[in-house]
């Protein structure tokens, strides 16, 4: 999710051999397994005491189950079965046995270990896990195996355990859910082997995802929106239609008309709000509020103003995030220089399942349920709100209807929009704070928009030897409590992330940020600030490789294969060409496109992953292109499930296309002008493309899939596009210029 | 009182008769399989079928439904239906999952309509179900999958 959480990467605490393992009789007499962390991650997670530390990821009950408890929000990136995969293997289980079921809010023993706090992003959940998951998986087995080894009086180097059934030679043998009572009795093993990896029989292989049957027939309880709690009221609030605007006055009199509406209040600094006993009601009701807004304190400026705005900056020097050599001499001196200045929209996530969130608060406790993507943020924001201590806030994450980024926030709005709402409200009693897809489209907490304006120069013989890049965007971090970690120097780290570590061999390269404020709010959007990034450098890739009259890839593999001078470059080529030459292979790219296609190639590292696509389009009479078959290279390390692993490629893919061929939020005047699928274009099976993904083998640890597929998509149907027409598109969405 | 006949039951519920069909299934009937996604039919999530035709339950109010069969994703059975699930299992199709009740619910009307669907055939009867997972290369995939099923 972002480059901030990749520096908390390599800052945290990684957790140390010498991790012990601990045991305590779970529920149903069976098996909680969990790993106790090191001291140093104690200190990180607020407060907890030692005994407080112990981290059980594993149930196994006499019924046969083997339940794995997921720590992070599965929004449909599949970590709920990644995780179970990794007890299993270690376990030996049987897939039909496993479950995944969420854990509670409690940072002591469920934190993201890249993060200290329990939290989802950064395509993280995978490769924080693979040893601590791995570990309870193997500790289980030890338990269940010594188990058997007492009830047998064999020892336990004579007992096997294969797809969930202990067994010796003897003929004797049991099931987990036998052996589960015995086995939560028996003594923790200090130390863990895990199995080489070539031992492993599902981790790269496959598991079946365990959430799918009851995604394929509507079970209940599964998403935030399905909560129905007794007693239950659907709170939906009326936000200002201009961010930080206020209520001046309202004329509830037609809404309060509405049968099953219960009352209409101003919740202040956020909206007026309607509580029915349904949510049909509310909605009906909340159409018919008649609002004056106070718009004095609030954002007015229209989107046409603020992109003035932002060239003008784009213009000036501004803050140096990178300067190697000396580029603006370089660019003086140059044989040939190609320049051009990009325009990126405000984005929506525009996930299927609209923000919600279920809030009961009794005395000094509350109770939340909802798709919790940042556990230990929003259990404090509640508290905060409410007045309770942080460990009264109790969260139950159900299955989030996709996130892309927006159910987290910094200010965890929801939740404060929420807890305000019910503690003006009083009474106890469950309230389901529900947003229309016009309030989420309209809501703001966008990918920011952004100005780049960017200068390559090249040598006589078609080498790169300079690039001058500066952007103009809105920070996510700045004025928030990451503000001193993600911010340096006036430099926010997400703005910059996939051009600051711009590996192309080059020895003259410079670059700048700007940093407005705007008082539009803004958030992470499914790979960050990759997707303006990587359009923008791969984009101008190809434009140098034109002007160096080179092949796209052979102009790519040449600034690849050459050496930077700095050892991360070069190992990030290594995998970069990696990924380029299986793209190429796939596609046929030395071949040419068939007659009437056009084929454009980008490569990109984001959160550790290397993707390579190659996008072919064609053009349709109006003018327009459509985008007919992408293929697509990844190198994550090790896939945990290749399957799902591919199904991220294409939703990666799928995702970002939508959002450079139709997408833009805009404003005017403050006003969002779009507000739902009609003006908010969402991609259709017509769009979307024949996808082919191949997984590069590895044995390097694990990496990210939930975002890295998404920022090559852009610049490889851009540069398909200057292709067919010589020019590649600057100003995003394509449909602005009549291209989709 | 409203009448409804809802996966072969009848039930009677008792709100305003403009009231959605979908927020009638969702909040009255504890059905919440069929999803709220946009309340103005461009997305499909809410798909049901009525008399068999995939109707978008979020523009349907409850009065017009009286007298028609109403399927939600909680009783759709059959030959089609049960190929459909069962290769959206097989092939994994649900990301985020929220819009797959939707999606089955069209492609079980397509299958039953048309046994065997070109991909034109499926783009045309699938275009009203959104996706923001992207998961369309495997629906398009499952949909060819399940009517290989049916026909064998």
């Amino acid at each position: 999710m972002l480059h901030l959480m990749q520096r908390l990467a390599t800052t945290a605490p990684r957790p140390s051999r010498r991790s012990f393992l601990k045991l305590s009789a779970g529920a149903a007499g069976g098996l909680l397994i969990g790993v106790k962390l090191p001291g140093s991650m104690a200190q990180a997670a607020e407060g907890a005491s030692a005994e407080q530390m112990f981290t059980p990821f594993v149930r196994i009950t006499p019924d046969n189950i083997v339940t794995v408890l997921n720590k992070h929000l599965d929004m449909g990136q599949g970590n709920a079965t990644g995780l179970a995969t990794l007890v299993a293997d270690e376990l030996d289980a049987s897939p039909e046995q496993v479950r995944a079921e969420f854990a509670p809010a409690d940072a002591s023993k469920y934190q993201n270990l890249f993060f200290g706090v329990q939290g989802t992003g950064g395509s993280t959940a995978i490769a924080n896990s693979f040893e601590q998951y791995r570990k309870a998986g193997a500790t289980a087995r030890a338990m269940l195996v010594a188990a058997a080894a007492d009830a047998w009086d064999v020892s336990s180097s004579e007992i096997s355990v294969k797809a969930g059934t202990l067994s010796h030679a003897s003929g004797k043998s049991a099931t987990f859910g036998e052996m589960a009572e015995a086995a939560a009795k028996q003594e923790v093993p200090g130390e863990v082997t895990l199995k080489a990896p070539e031992d492993w029989v599902y981790i790269g292989k496959g598991f079946p995802r365990l959430d799918v049957p009851n995604k394929t027939v509507g079970a209940p309880n599964t998403y935030g929106m399905d909560v129905q709690r007794e007693d239950q009221l659907v709170a939906v609030l009326a936000r200002p239609r201009a961010f930080g605007g206020k209520v001046a006055s309202f004329n509830a009199d037609e809404a309060r008309k509405v049968t099953g509406v219960v009352d209409i209040f101003d919740v202040p600094g956020h909206g007026v709000a309607v509580l029915a006993t349904s949510t049909w009601p509310a909605i009906k009701a909340q159409g018919l509020l008649e609002i004056e807004w106070d718009e004095s304190g609030a954002e007015t400026r229209s989107s046409g103003t603020l992109f003035q705005e932002y060239r003008a900056l784009a213009d000036n020097d501004g803050p140096v995030f990178r300067d190697d050599g000396d580029a603006a001499a370089q660019l003086e001196g140059a044989a040939r220089v190609v320049e051009e200045t990009f325009e990126f929209p405000y984005l929506a996530h525009g996930m299927m399942e609209p923000m919600v969130l279920t809030i009961h608060v009794e005395g000094d406790r509350a109770t939340l349920w909802y798709p919790a993507q940042f556990q230990t943020i929003d259990q404090a924001t509640a508290a905060s709100v409410l007045g309770i201590p942080q460990e009264n806030v109790a969260i139950n994450t159900l299955y989030g209807g996709g996130s892309f980024g927006r159910r987290t926030s910094f200010d965890a709005k929801h939740i404060v929009e929420a807890a305000s709402i019910a503690k003006i409200w009083g009474k106890s009693q469950p309230i389901k704070l529900v947003y229309t897809r016009e309030d989420d489209t309209r809501a703001g907490y966008y990918r920011p928009m952004g100005v780049h304006k960017v200068r390559a120069g090249l040598d006589a013989d078609g080498n790169l030897v300079a690039w001058h890049h500066r952007i103009v965007q809105q920070s996510l971090m700045t004025g928030t409590a990451f503000e001193s970690v993600a911010v340096k120097d006036g430099i926010d780290s997400t703005s910059i992330e996939g051009v600051e570590d711009f590996s192309y061999a080059l020895a003259n390269f410079h670059g700048e940020l700007h940093s407005p404020k705007v008082g539009v709010p803004v958030l992470w959007w499914r790979s960050v600030g990759h997707t303006q990034t990587a359009y923008v450098v791969e984009t101008m890739i190809d434009r140098a490789a034109e002007a160096a009259k080179a092949d796209p890839v052979a102009f790519r593999r040449a600034h690849l294969t050459r050496k930077t001078g700095s050892d991360t470059h070069d190992a990030d080529n290594t995998r970069k060409l990696g990924v380029l030459d299986k793209v190429v292979a796939m596609s046929g790219w030395d071949e040419g496109a068939p007659e009437e296609r056009f084929r454009g190639v980008a490569v990109h590292k984001s959160f550790n992953t290397y993707v390579a696509e190659v996008a072919e389009v064609s053009r349709r009479d109006d003018g327009t292109f459509k985008v007919e078959k992408v293929w697509c290279a990844v190198d994550c390390g090790v896939a945990v499930n290749p399957d799902n692993v591919k199904a991220q490629m294409e939703g990666g893919i799928g995702y970002g296309l939508a959002a450079i061929l139709f997408n833009e939020i805009t404003l005017t005047d403050g006003h969002v002008d779009q507000e739902n699928f009609d003006t908010y274009r969402p991609l259709r099976i017509e769009d979307m493309p024949e996808v082919a993904v191949e997984v590069i083998a590895s044995a390097a640890a694990p990496t990210g899939a939930g975002e890295p597929g998404t920022p090559p998509i852009g610049p490889a149907v851009a540069n398909a596009i200057r292709a067919a027409t010589g020019s590649v598109p600057a100003v995003l969405p394509l449909s602005r210029a009549g291209l989709a | 009182m409203i009448r409804l006949n809802v996966n072969g039951e009848d039930r009677e519920v008792d709100v305003d008769p403009d009231t959605p069909l979908l927020w009638v299934l969702r909040d009255e009937l504890q059905m919440t399989g069929t999803k709220y996604g946009c309340g103005i039919a461009a997305c499909g999530a809410c798909t049901v079928q009525m008399d068999g035709f995939p109707t978008r339950s979020c523009q349907t109010r409850v009065s017009d439904v009286e007298g028609t069969k109403i399927t939600t994703i909680e009783g759709v059975d059959g030959k089609a239906a049960s190929a459909v699930q069962a290769a959206w299992r097989e092939f994994d199709v649900p990301q985020c999952g929220y819009c797959q009740s939707g999606q089955i619910l069209a492609a079980t009307a397509l299958l039953a309509e048309t046994p065997k669907p070109t991909d034109d055939d499926i783009d045309a009867a699938m275009s009203g179900n959104v996706c923001r997972c992207a998961t369309y290369h495997r629906i398009r995939a499952a949909i060819h999958r399940a009517s290989d099923t049916m026909e064998g």
